[in-house]
């Protein structure tokens, strides 16, 4: 395997220190002299007709200096949702509308001189609402008596899909490989099971915040806590009618996304104060309305059936049928739907005869958005049991299973083209497939046959707690292909440094320091050469964002090309210093040396400066654009086992193992941080998250102390492994992605290990005791 | 209104106004060090020092700690020299968002002040107020250790 000096190296994050001693700014560090700040009026009803809005109270109040409601913003249609235009989500939200559809949707905001004058001005605003029937059921959502979420007629799709709003169904995906049905009655076996997944939240520690200035020029200039400054300033432009010229979006460091920040919310809501007001504007939202009003990850019900030969397990007819909560409005609804499938089906690609039937339906609950996972989430909750009570009523060894029937490089699914981003898919044969390597090192190290041997017995031992392992595999992707597109530019400083503008977006991630090293790989040279800064949309050229795995694999790939440009100006220098052809060099260390006489040399601070002051001057510079024309899927294999208290319902995880094949991982460190990240989160949704609501469909745990996620005190052991895998052709110096995977494993492993050790299925996470126990007295 | 604090060691003056939490008049008066992600006591990202005691700003009134040493993360670097524990954790990659992190570092900080050599349990409990999201605290924790062992050598 060839060797690497700056990639596959764990350098150290470079904002890493600025950050730790709080030199590093977020959104809400900035701030500028009379500055407004906003407070948003939300809804306090599920489902509700505002007859009446009567701001004058609170324009009155000391210090208010706007309100903002349907009544002085013009109605434009759009979606929140950051993705590539045209957006496959669709246009069923206004800023402000008279129909408020969860209890937390925006009603009204205020524009005051102190955050505390903002929010007392609120209770000044009278609103008078015709209170509706809401729908808080989702499973009641395609009923002929449902209340319909979406009855304006001014909601429409941007892409030619089935959009239904009049029957409260925001996306449908239906696909058919071969004949399900026949096959299915053939099939001497057969499972079937319903699987039913939560809503939760992303909790990024930094709340949603913007900022909003008028630059010297009269240019608008937003600060945001956003994974998608491209799409802020596409989608601002156009819900005010301001020219995108006219926009600058800034992305500072950001506290943190998942996903929730791919969301157009706050920005909007800043950019109006300020066009209109002529002064600053501020908002940051409360933790109440970051899990209120925010984004949350779709809810699935989801039904499973396969039909299999029971003497080896061979599947040959496997359906899926989805119905995804949206909630009030449809953001990534289409999108969350087509991924529960087209992540998952493909992973077993032997099977012939697979049928998708998916439907995104709208409630009057939070709004659900794009989330860590990304639906794939949600359909390995389902996929990753069913294939294991195959497995189970066959007889086998999951990891024999696994390894015997998944797919493998060089393969492809009709999966691939059948599902796409709401279009149809793109076609694909698999170049690196880890997952069998993942599948051994994962059974060795957890002491898979051992540990399963051990246990067997539990289930029917009378033994209170009982013991048992599980095990799951899955596949994502790396950017969405022929869609997403990332570039780079980069130009030459006289002492060898290079400034390196990309547009992709670190959110946290540690993009801008493995991007800085696969520049430093191509030009043989420190990484901290590169001076990197990231998503501004006047000072560095578009990306799509930081989102669907994409920033390793689809910006790492603009950016090296931008290099090899780069490189290639710099050889064609050094031959003209050395006089030498520019076959005959070589590079270094930041030096351009002649092949065959190594000792003549020169070093990139005299190529730049010879080029900027001497013969033939110009300004080593490149730029790069990238366009996938595959999505290479990351692999793993999780293991875990667990422990289960028969009398209390506690389940607690002993010993979790994540094997994950990323390609080659550019930054080995930040790969792995990346996956204990998804993978705590993951087991913290697997066993404790969850949104309840009271009976008016207002949510009741809006808070830390209520809606729990994992501390420091909670997390079990686990162990993460990357496996030395097989470099993708496709990525840049063999990468694939890794952000997202792990988020998908813990709630199939350990609801594999619970049937492992006590016979009975969970089908509905999060498995909290009360669930444990009712799934342990159920026949 | 203008009020003396004692604030990473220095005698200085804030403006505020009273009712304020410390977490409000610290990031107002620039000391933006200290993150705000809930202001309800329950994420630890807006964690100082009190008389070297870490707790959450966001619960505390600015009046009612006139008379206390306050210490911010910008603080932490001047005393002892103590760039030590926000270096282990780039070292070890336990900033990822870096939004927790200040708040992390203090924590921290006053766990190994207090005991030098902390067990893994003892350094997870230190940890139980401050929440990441980005991490899953595994990093987080070979941080501390890491910090144990270096400010042991010194
Ligand atoms: S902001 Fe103080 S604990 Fe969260
Ligand atoms: S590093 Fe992001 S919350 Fe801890």
């Amino acid at each position: 395997m060839k060797k690497y000096r700056h990639v596959k190296y764990s350098e150290q994050k470079i904002d890493a220190i600025s950050l730790a001693t709080g030199e590093a700014l977020f959104t809400d560090d900035f701030t500028k002299p009379d500055m407004l700040y906003l407070a948003v009026l939300r809804s306090p009803h599920a489902f509700a007709r505002i007859r009446e809005l009567d701001d004058s109270p609170a324009r009155e109040l000391d210090g208010v200096v706007e309100v903002f409601s349907h009544k002085n913003v013009p109605r434009v249609m759009f979606t929140t949702a950051g993705q590539g235009y045209p957006e496959p989500s669709p246009y069923d939200k206004a800023l402000f509308d008279t129909l408020v559809r969860f209890a937390g949707d925006e009603v009204a905001i205020v524009a005051a001189e102190t955050e505390e004058i903002a929010r007392e001005a609120l209770n000044l605003i009278r609103v008078d609402y015709e209170i509706l029937t809401p729908l808080l059921d989702y499973s009641k959502a395609l009923n002929e008596d449902a209340p319909i979420v979406h009855p304006e007629k001014d909601a429409k799709a941007m892409i030619p899909v089935p959009f239904h709003p009049e029957k409260n169904l925001a996306a449908e995906v239906n696909v058919e490989v071969g004949n399900f049905e026949r096959a299915y009655k053939n099939s001497s076996g057969k499972v079937e099971a319903t699987f039913t997944t939560p809503i939760t939240s992303h909790c990024p520690i930094e709340p949603h915040t913007a900022m909003a200035y008028m630059d010297e020029m009269a240019r608008l200039v937003i600060i945001s806590s956003t994974q998608v400054p491209f799409h802020v300033r596409r989608i601002v432009s156009r819900i005010l009618d301001i020219p995108p010229g006219k926009i600058r979006v800034i992305k500072p460091r950001i506290g943190g996304g998942f996903g929730a920040k791919q969301e157009i919310i706050v920005e909007p809501f800043v950019a109006l104060t300020t066009w209109r007001t002529g002064r600053p504007s501020r908002l940051r939202l409360s933790r109440k309305e970051v899990f209120t009003s925010t984004r949350t990850r779709h809810g699935f019900t989801i039904t499973m059936k396969a039909g299999f030969e029971p003497e080896d397990g061979k599947i040959n007819a496997l359906s899926m049928e989805a119905l995804e909560n949206t909630g009030a409005y449809g953001t990534h609804s289409l999108t969350v739907l087509s991924n529960s499938a087209s992540k998952t089906l493909p992973l077993l690609n032997k099977i012939e005869n697979i049928v998708f039937k998916g439907k995104a339906v709208y409630s009057n609950l939070p709004v659900a958005g794009a989330y860590r996972g990304y639906g794939a989430t949600q359909g390995y909750f389902a996929y990753g049991q069913l294939i294991d009570m195959v497995i189970g009523e066959s007889g086998g060894d999951p990891v024999e299973y696994y390894l015997k029937w998944c797919i493998k490089a060089g393969e492809g699914s009709p999966i691939f083209r059948a599902i796409g981003e709401g279009t149809e898919g793109v076609e694909m044969t698999l170049d690196t497939v880890g997952l069998p390597e993942c599948l051994k090192k994962g059974a060795d190290v957890f002491r898979w046959q051992e540990k399963r041997n051990r246990y067997s017995g539990e289930f029917n031992s009378g033994r209170r707690k009982k013991k048992g392992v599980g095990l799951v595999c899955m596949m994502q992707g790396s950017a969405i292909p022929k869609i997403d597109m990332a570039s780079a530019y980069m130009k030459m400083n006289e002492d060898g440094s290079f400034n390196l503008k990309v547009g992709a977006t670190d959110i946290g991630t540690g993009s801008d320091t493995i991007l800085a090293q696969i520049a430093a790989e191509v030009l043989d040279t420190s990484p901290d050469k590169f001076i990197v800064h990231s998503s501004d949309t006047d000072h560095t050229p578009f990306d799509t964002g930081a989102y669907a795995s994409s920033t390793t694999y689809l910006s790492g790939s603009a950016v090296k090309k931008c290099a090899e440009e780069i490189l290639k100006q710099i050889k064609k220098v050094g031959s003209e210093i050395l006089e030498v052809p520019e076959k005959e060099l070589d590079i270094r260390d930041g030096m351009v040396f002649v092949s065959d006489e190594p000792h003549r040399m020169i070093g990139y601070d005299e190529i730049c400066t010879y080029a900027m002051y001497q013969r033939s001057q110009f300004q080593i510079q490149a730029f790069a654009s990238h366009v996938a024309d595959k999505s290479p899927p990351p692999f793993a294999a999780h293991f875990a086992e667990i422990e289960v208290d028969t009398e209390t319902g506690l389940i607690r995880v002993l010993d979790y193992v994540a094997v994950t094949d990323c390609g080659t991982p550019i930054n080995p460190v930040l790969a792995e941080g990346q996956v204990e990240g998804a993978l705590i989160n993951g087991i913290s949704y697997a066993l404790i998250e969850d949104y309840h609501f009271n009976e008016k469909g207002a949510l009741l745990n809006n808070r830390f102390s209520r809606y729990k996620i994992f501390s420091a005190m909670d997390i079990p052991p686990v162990r993460v492994i990357l496996v030395d895998s097989e470099p993708d052709p496709t990525g840049p110096f063999g990468a694939k992605s890794i952000a997202e995977i792990a988020i998908n494993g813990p709630a199939p492993a350990i609801a594999n290990a619970f049937a492992h050790a006590t016979g009975k299925r969970l089908y509905k996470a999060p498995f909290t005791p009360e669930r444990v126990l009712s799934a342990l007295t159920s026949k | 209104m203008n009020t003396l604090f004692t604030v990473n060691g220095r005698k200085v003056r804030l403006s505020l106004h009273p009712g304020q939490t410390l977490l409000r008049v610290l990031r107002d008066n620039g000391y933006t060090e200290v993150k705000c992600g809930c202001e309800e006591g329950e994420c630890g990202s807006c964690t100082v020092l009190l008389d070297g005691e870490a707790v959450p700003s966001c619960q505390i009134l600015a009046m009612s700690v006139r008379n206390r040493e306050i210490t911010t993360v910008k603080g932490l670097m001047d005393m002892d020299g103590t760039s030590v524990i926000p270096e282990a954790f780039a070292e070890t990659g336990a900033v990822q968002c870096g939004f927790c992190t200040p708040g992390m570092v203090l924590s921290s900080y006053a766990l190994l002040k207090g005991n030098p050599a902390p067990s893994e349990e003892e350094i997870k409990l230190a940890l139980d107020g401050n929440i990441c999201r980005c991490t899953g605290y595994i990093k987080i924790i070979e941080a501390v250790k890491l910090a144990a062992v270096r400010m042991g050598k010194k």
